[in-house]
């Protein structure tokens, strides 16, 4: 087993309405930035073994579907670092 | 009649009305027993459960993910499977939800504030055992209090769920960006229900209102009637 490091990015589906975004995006306006667009996510950084990279990618797929992210609103994106 | 039916009534790390619900069935016929989350079985003869509201797990990563992992969620999808009836109220609607027990997810209200007020909601469908109290067309006054109501389904699985009777309960006007102001729904099994609003903060009219008692009370009914069912 090697450690590794995971970063899972959690985003609302595209589509979806992200009122903590549209916040954010009226907030910055005022601060005088042009920004028409902004989707407020998370970022969940994991430690963990596994034998491959891609056996901890499999591993951190699952954990999405399971607890990570609800498939309904939310998409991921995995990435996997070995050290 | 016969003794009170047990209904379980699950606490949670972070759940706040579950006594409040206790009560509130005690005071409609019910024997409520608390149970807490990591039992991994029921109680002998548990005749329903119900899921209070609260904040299990401080609403960690998503309200009600945490808690729809639990020990005591296995026992009630095993209760589930054998038609037993099962309410989730408030958080426990999100648990429910989380749980794949129940369509849909609820989200932060549109608004991003917290909502605590009296509603009304409109029965949709008096035909299942959690509304048959009920008139179809009947408004209900029950209080909501919660930050993440929002109900919302795909679009097919909306229309599917309409056309099917799922939607049991509608607010009256727009209270937190809810998709087509839902309140409550139905599984399709017909044993599971969820709603954002409290019915048992509303079964006494010094309260302001007594309309909670015709759900809790017909969750008890419900509660008598799968104790006594054939296995």
């Amino acid at each position: 087993m090697t450690p590794m490091r995971a970063t899972v990015v959690v985003r609302p589906k595209e589509g979806i309405l992200d009122p903590q975004g549209d916040a954010v995006q009226h907030s910055l306006r005022k601060l005088g930035f042009d920004v028409s667009t902004a989707r407020v996510g998370r970022v969940i950084d994991l430690e963990l073994d596994a034998e491959t990279l891609d056996g901890a990618h499999q591993a951190v797929e699952r954990m999405c579907a399971d607890l990570l992210a609800n498939p309904l609103i939310e998409s991921f994106e995995i990435q996997i670092d070995g050290s | 009649m016969s003794a009170r039916p047990v209904v379980a009534v699950l606490v949670f790390p972070g759940s706040n009305d579950d006594r409040d619900a206790a009560w509130a069935l005690g005071a409609v016929g019910a024997e409520p027993e608390l149970v807490w989350h990591d039992t991994s079985e029921l109680p002998e003869g548990t005749g329903a459960v119900v899921l209070p509201g609260g904040f299990s797990y401080g609403d960690y990563l998503r309200t009600g993910a945490m808690a729809s992992l639990a020990p005591a969620m296995d026992a009630v999808r095993r209760f589930v499977a054998d038609g037993g009836p099962v309410l989730g109220i408030c958080n426990g609607f999100q648990i429910l939800c989380e749980s794949r027990l129940l369509p849909g997810v609820l989200r932060p209200n549109r608004q991003l504030e917290f909502v605590s007020r009296d509603v009304r909601v409109q029965v949709e469908n008096p035909d299942t055992i959690f509304t048959r109290r009920c008139t179809a067309g009947q408004q209900l006054v029950l209080p909501i209090k919660h930050g993440e109501g929002a109900w919302y389904a795909d679009e097919g699985t909306f229309v599917q769920l309409a056309a099917r009777g799922q939607i049991l309960l509608r607010y009256d006007e727009d209270v937190n960006g809810s998709l087509g102001n839902v309140a409550g729904v139905i599984n399709e099994g017909g044993n599971v229900m969820g709603l954002m609003p409290h019915p048992e903060h509303a079964v006494d009219p010094l309260l302001g209102s007594a309309d909670g008692g015709l759900l809790l009370a017909a969750l008890v009914d419900a509660a008598a009637e799968h104790v006594l069912a054939p296995a």
